[in-house]
């Protein structure tokens, strides 16, 4: 099957740039969101205006625009929400940074949290009077082993 | 007690974002649009198809720019709204027949009741790109100097003519 696949793809190829256009019209369409089916890609969809927009791109990619003049044509239009990766900015800084941000701070509460337990002055595992209590039910301590008993 | 304070606040924030998330409309893409110049286009008129027109021929008025079709059903819905607001005269609805058939629109058009001064024809849909259509219906309120006021996706309802619509163009008239 791969084998007809490229057979084919070599048969009907353009040599130069046709193929490298094809491609940069793929990559366009994938990060482009089709506004009718809001969760597809232009590639995706098959929405009419998902159409629409796709020969756009394609008659645009062959007039010879840079892909930020045609992304630049399409937010024109439609804002930043055909955008699947939207830019950096006033209005959604929080998109961006908030993510990192709340890493940050949970971070920050896991620190605060250890410490504390560190801190926090450990309570003598037996008292005195019950660990003669323990000794003599059940004779002498046997040589200290790891903190709280298990072997190491 | 105290230590459940914070996790009950952070509750407490998460439900208001969600609160406010369900009533948002995330079909209701706001318009880059707004506040810029409409863009220009010369296309032929649906019942005169000899003559063309440019939104320039609208300078010096405030009026609407709605986007129908006659295979769209909400426009169906819209429909009796922009006709009584045409009767009452407020401001020259124009019609931008969207990806439509001439036949189909012009019968449309009879079936229901014509609000539209004129109508203009784009066949293939390439002005309702560059007017950012992608839910027909849509409106355009645009004032006298052919800049976009204001952008309603999908239907006018009674609300939106009477809380927006009518008095955002009453102020652009003065």
């Amino acid at each position: 099957m791969k084998a007809l696949i490229l057979a084919f793809l070599v048969f009907f190829s353009v040599p130069g740039n046709a193929d490298d256009n094809e491609q940069r019209i793929r990559q366009l369409e994938e990060k482009l969101r089709c506004l009718v089916c809001q969760n597809q890609s232009l590639a995706d969809s098959n929405a009419e205006l998902a159409g629409d927009l796709r020969r756009q791109v394609r008659e645009q990619v062959a007039a010879g625009r840079s892909d930020e003049q045609i992304v630049a044509y399409l937010v024109q239009r439609y804002g930043d929400f055909v955008l699947y990766e939207p830019p950096f900015k006033a209005t959604t800084a929080l998109l961006w940074i908030g993510p990192f941000a709340l890493l940050a701070a949970a971070l920050l509460v896991l620190v605060a949290v250890l410490r504390r337990r560190k801190r926090a002055p450990e309570e003598p595992a037996l008292a005195m009077d019950e660990k003669r209590l323990v000794e003599r039910v059940l004779g002498p301590a046997p040589p200290p082993a790891g903190r709280d008993g298990s072997a190491q | 007690m105290k230590r459940f304070l914070l996790p009950l606040g952070i509750f407490v924030l998460l439900v208001g974002f969600l609160a406010v998330g369900l009533k948002l409309d995330p079909r209701e893409v706001p318009s880059p649009l707004v506040g810029k110049p409409a863009p220009a286009f010369n296309l032929p008129i649906l019942q005169q198809p000899d003559k063309r027109f440019v939104p320039g021929d609208m300078r010096g008025k405030v009026w609407l720019l709605n986007v129908w079709a006659s295979w769209c059903v909400s426009c169906r819905d819209e429909h009796p709204m922009l006709l009584a607001l045409a009767k009452r005269g407020v401001m020259p609805i124009l019609g931008l027949n969207y990806k439509d058939k001439n036949d189909e629109a012009t019968a449309w058009l009879k079936q229901f009741g014509n609000p539209y001064e004129l109508s203009v024809v784009d066949a293939d849909g390439r002005i309702g790109i560059d007017y950012g259509v992608y839910g027909v219906p849509e409106t355009y309120l645009i004032d006298a100097e052919g800049v976009i006021r204001y952008k309603q996706i999908g239907p006018i309802t009674a609300a939106i003519l009477e809380q927006k619509i009518l008095p955002l163009a009453a102020a652009l008239k003065k």
